[in-house]
């Protein structure tokens, strides 16, 4: 093809000029209407796959409750994707480094170690890979960008492993039924580990519907919506999705009560009931890993896997009331508007300018400042739970509204 | 083949416009253009230097038994697992190639491709064969796919020689904590090294695209590469994580998700189709551009 020529008559060259020029503007229409094409695809494709919600016979709740409970699914894989927003100030890095070295006994720990480790699905948004086939094999990974984080249970032994830093740790486990009941326990990070934990709330202060049907990660699933009575909870709404066919909840969702994005959400993205390869469950420390051993007593094991789980359920286990008759501890109320109490023993967090040294005032502008008969305090708020600490060092926290700890606090003077 | 067989071929040929082996001819003689280049040569050496570099290096960190990369997982992926087995050192490589080296490549040979014609006065050369302009720009394309392909290949290579000379091979852990062969464990490799030649087909339709614009081949270079740049950029600013799955650097180290087991496709998947975008839209607008543009030179 030739260059374009217009040296010939004037009025021509000129017709020509705009036609070519044209011809060259209409070119430009395939690259736009490929991106049109794409773009509507992308908006339109997840509606069009949205096909509706299944037809699935009619279900009380409480029948529901029950296909949970009675579901027993011994072999599964497959993806969840887990997003908890509890609103907790950003504090990057830091966040993860107090937290992971609030769970931790000192010494020098293998970052293999997986109550370091997991404590990380305490933010953000992550993507886990679960296996199980029967009591005595499961595994649990975390997808990290071009690493993963393993907890392989097989038999007596459990192993973490830690690609990014190669190295590994490694326990082992009570056998037989014993360790069945200790894992279970382990880390709620299965819809169906948080769903158990909040069905252990149901009871008069509580609602339980079944709300229409669902499909999550292609499968049909009845939609089960747990709902605090009583006002001044700021948990708003539990979502679970239950599998249709095998009472497996498949998607868990808590809402909070003042809206806007879900606190916790978790669901499997693709699951298979099918037994997961044998190969899945096998690990061997490869070669050069740095391996740390978990030198205590066996039984101690399951108990440091407890340990990270707890802390993930901690916002659970607080507004449940819970696990919370520690030393020192009570809980006020029951149900969904429990606030558990303690006394800090120390002076509390100072309000106001007299406030001793930088700490106070670094601390204080974290929280807001609230008067009641009880005197003054600071309140410290995630999107689920609050936190009331008065002058005089005592420590009012729960899942409840900042007014329900005032009245609270009024309450306890 | 020689020249002299190329111009035989064309001129043979020019009848049969339509016959895939003139094409085949074109495309051969555009690739021995470019790999013979003393920049291209230059560029692949360069490449072909960074796996050496990584596998002595982490030879001579771990000589006195420590574990390479720190303690915490610092440095490139995988890079901690090279001591256990030498082909990891392949994917170490891909991932510290991967955000520079190698698109800083494509961007030269497709920044080049049709403005360093037309700043060497050959383009309209090129023009007079009768080839057409659109099949004469799927030819620049499909060389600096196979250039994108070369690149890395020169990187797999390299690094797998390296590997096996410095460090032991054999069976190894995926980053899941599975075994697999050492056989399997190579076809991983070298579908991992596809898909990082797959992941810089964006970049190369869109410094086709940028050298259609202009008659400088120095200057479609440096807009190709600079645009590589604040792609990158703009990947790390967290305020803008809106635009982040539309940019096509955003899923380049999803290519280490083969080495999981089972491999996780979600990434590679959006990936792959993102490139393909990419293609679509930048190669079909360097086509809107390139055929009817005014070639003076």
């Amino acid at each position: 093809m030739a260059p374009y020529e217009s040296d010939d008559s004037t009025s021509t060259g000129e017709t020509e000029d705009l036609r070519a020029g044209r011809r060259r503007a209409a070119r430009y229409v395939v690259p736009v209407t490929v991106v049109g094409l794409a773009a509507a695809t992308i908006g339109l494709v997840p509606a069009l796959a949205d096909s509706g919600d299944p037809d699935l016979p009619k279900i009380s709740a409480q029948q529901l409750v029950e296909k949970i409970a009675a579901s027993d699914v011994q072999q599964l894989s497959g993806t969840v994707k887990i997003s908890t927003d509890l609103g907790l100030p950003d504090l990057g890095g830091l966040e993860s480094g107090l937290l992971s070295g609030a769970t931790q006994s000192g010494g020098d720990e293998s970052t293999a170690d997986p109550s370091a480790k997991l404590m990380e699905l305490a933010s953000g948004t992550h993507t886990l890979r679960v296996a199980a086939d029967g009591p005595d094999r499961q595994k649990l990974s975390l997808l990290e960008d071009a690493a993963e984080y393993s907890v392989i249970h097989n038999g007596k032994d459990v192993w973490g492993y830690d690609s990014k830093a190669n190295e590994v740790y490694h326990s082992t486990a009570a056998d037989g039924a014993d360790a069945r009941d200790e894992h279970e326990e382990e880390v709620p990070a299965t819809p169906k580990d948080l769903t158990e934990e909040a069905l252990k709330a149901a009871d008069d202060t509580t609602s339980i519907t079944v709300d229409g049907t669902a499909q999550v990660a292609g499968r049909d699933a009845y939609r089960l919506v747990i709902k605090p009575k009583d006002s001044g909870s700021t948990i708003g709404a539990i979502s679970v999705a239950v599998d249709a066919k095998t009472g497996m909840p498949l998607k868990f969702t808590l809402t909070p009560a003042s809206g806007g994005a879900a606190v916790i959400d978790a669901g499997f993205t693709q699951v298979s009931f099918a037994r997961p390869a044998a190969s899945t469950f096998d690990f061997t420390p490869p070669k050069g890993a740095k391996v740390t051993e978990e030198n205590d007593a066996p039984a101690k094991a399951p108990e440091d896997f407890r340990k990270s789980g707890d802390d993930f359920g901690r916002e659970f286990d607080q507004e449940l009331g819970k696990e919370l008759d520690g030393d020192g501890m009570k809980v006020i109320g029951e149900g969904w508007t429990a606030i558990a109490t303690y006394d800090s023993g120390g002076e509390g967090i100072p309000s106001g300018e007299e406030a001793g040294g930088d700490l106070g005032g670094f601390l204080g502008s974290f929280g807001d400042k609230v008067t009641g008969t009880f005197g003054k305090g600071t309140v410290f708020s995630t999107r689920l739970v609050n936190a009331l600490v008065t002058e005089d060092g005592t420590v009012y926290a729960g899942a409840v509204t900042k007014e329900a700890l005032v009245k609270a606090a009024d309450a306890a003077r | 083949m020689s020249q002299a067989e190329v111009v035989r071929e064309v001129v043979r040929d020019v009848p049969r416009r339509t016959s895939p082996l003139w094409t085949l001819g074109l495309l051969r003689s555009e690739l021995f253009t470019t790999l013979r280049r003393w920049r291209t040569l230059a560029l692949l050496a360069v490449l072909a230097a960074v796996p050496v570099l990584v596998g002595i290096a982490v030879k001579i960190e771990t000589s006195d038994g420590s574990a390479a990369g720190g303690s915490g997982g610092e440095g490139p992926a995988f890079i901690s697992q090279i001591t256990n087995n030498g082909l990891f050192l392949v994917f170490t490589a891909l991932a510290a190639t991967l955000p520079f080296f190698l698109p800083m490549a494509v961007g030269v040979v497709a920044g080049d491709a049709i403005a360093g014609e037309a700043n060497a006065g050959t383009l309209r050369y090129l023009l007079v064969a009768p080839a057409g302009r659109t099949r004469l720009l799927l030819t620049k394309y499909a060389t600096v796919m196979s250039f994108c392909l070369v690149a890395t290949l020169v990187v797999a290579v390299s690094a797998l020689t390296v590997g096996a000379l410095l460090f032991p091979l054999g069976e190894l852990t995926t980053i899941s904590g599975t075994r697999i062969s050492f056989a399997d464990g190579l076809v991983r490799a070298v579908l991992i090294a596809l898909v990082v030649a797959a992941s810089l087909i964006g970049l190369a339709a869109l410094g086709l695209f940028v050298s259609t614009l202009t008659n400088s081949g120095i200057a479609a270079m440096a807009t190709t590469v600079g645009l590589l740049i604040t792609v990158q950029i703009l990947d790390q600013i967290p305020q803008l994580h809106a635009i982040h799955p539309y940019l096509f650097s955003h899923h380049w180290l999803s290519f280490a998700d083969l080495m999981r087991d089972p491999v996780y496709w979600d990434d590679l998947v959006k990936n792959l189709g993102l490139q393909a975008l990419y293609a679509a839209v930048f190669g079909s607008a360097a086509w809107a551009r390139f055929a009817g543009k005014d070639v003076t030179t």
